[in-house]
């Protein structure tokens, strides 16, 4: 996953701090839609989501434009940078647990699609309200895991 | 059809963790230290300071470590017996494992002779970064 998230191109970007955090409250709210209405195409859209913003970049999925569109203009000019691959991590988690949570649904395991879609929201709602850093909790643990 | 009952679980554990997590985060705390360990310069491929060491271990998908790398290096510019190192965790698994690195950025505070004293996961403040380097002799 390193390899993917982590390519010389990548690793010199820095985007406005900000953007991430609002998409969050935006992926939050709609988990929390997905979860309560038992709907998989809802997951299923923001698993999509998710997959563009590791693949690209979270500055390139909807939640990102509308931020640079129709937030970061009425926000204070001086904006905190911040490296784009903690924000990219997130949103691979993010559609890992999607995915999981969509092919359980699909499969008719409803308590896998209520778990997966239950931590995506966890996520995504501890990024919004405590500015929760996944990929520092996180991603060292799964490389300790992963490899000798 | 309808259920509100995994949200509401969701919500309620979620902050409860989230909480915890923004009051620990930062804390240097003495009782996390790894005893035993000695941290020499042949480790960590740079002399340590005189009387202290912060070494600081990082990775590349972490927005905090940034802000704790400047605070520190920022720091030690006026004390010249104490000093900085930042370690990449992700090129240094063995040495993460045997001190148990959970999460970055985790700064360890070690005496001249390479001993932990006390470590704190996060960005710790300033004044309870010097409170901590005042305790190492």
């Amino acid at each position: 996953m390193s390899d993917v998230l982590n390519t010389p191109e990548v690793n010199k970007i820095y985007i406005d701090a900000r953007g991430p955090r609002f998409a969050a409250t935006i992926t939050a709210t709609v988990l929390a839609i997905a979860l309560v209405t038992e709907n998989k195409w809802v997951l299923l859209a923001q698993g999509l989501i998710f997959l563009l913003g590791a693949v690209r970049g979270p500055q390139f999925t909807p939640y990102g434009l509308i931020f640079k569109n129709f937030v970061k203009p009425r926000l204070s000019k001086v904006a905190p940078t911040e490296d784009v691959r903690p924000p990219k991590f997130a949103q691979a988690v993010g559609f890992i647990f999607a995915l999981v949570g969509t092919i359980g649904a699909f499969a008719g395991l409803d308590l896998v699609f209520t778990i997966a879609t239950g931590f995506a929201l966890a996520a995504a709602f501890l990024n919004s309200a405590f500015n929760y850093c996944l990929g520092c909790e996180m991603y060292l643990l799964i490389v300790r895991f992963t490899s000798k | 059809m309808k259920t509100y009952l995994p949200l509401a679980i969701v919500l309620v554990l979620a902050s409860a963790y989230g909480f915890w997590w923004k009051r620990t985060r930062g804390a240097i705390r003495s009782n996390k230290a790894i005893p035993g360990h000695r941290l020499t310069a042949e480790v960590l491929g740079q002399p340590l300071g005189s009387r202290a060491t912060m070494v600081q271990f990082s990775s590349a998908f972490c927005t905090p470590c940034r802000a704790t790398h400047s605070l520190l290096a920022q720091m030690v510019l006026t004390l010249d017996d104490v000093k900085h190192i930042q370690v990449d965790a992700e090129s240094h698994l063995e040495l993460v494992r045997e001190l148990d690195i959970r999460s970055t950025p985790t700064t360890l505070f070690i005496n001249k002779d390479g001993i932990e004293v006390g470590r704190a996961a996060g960005t710790p403040k300033r004044e309870q970064v010097l409170a901590a380097l005042s305790n190492i002799r």
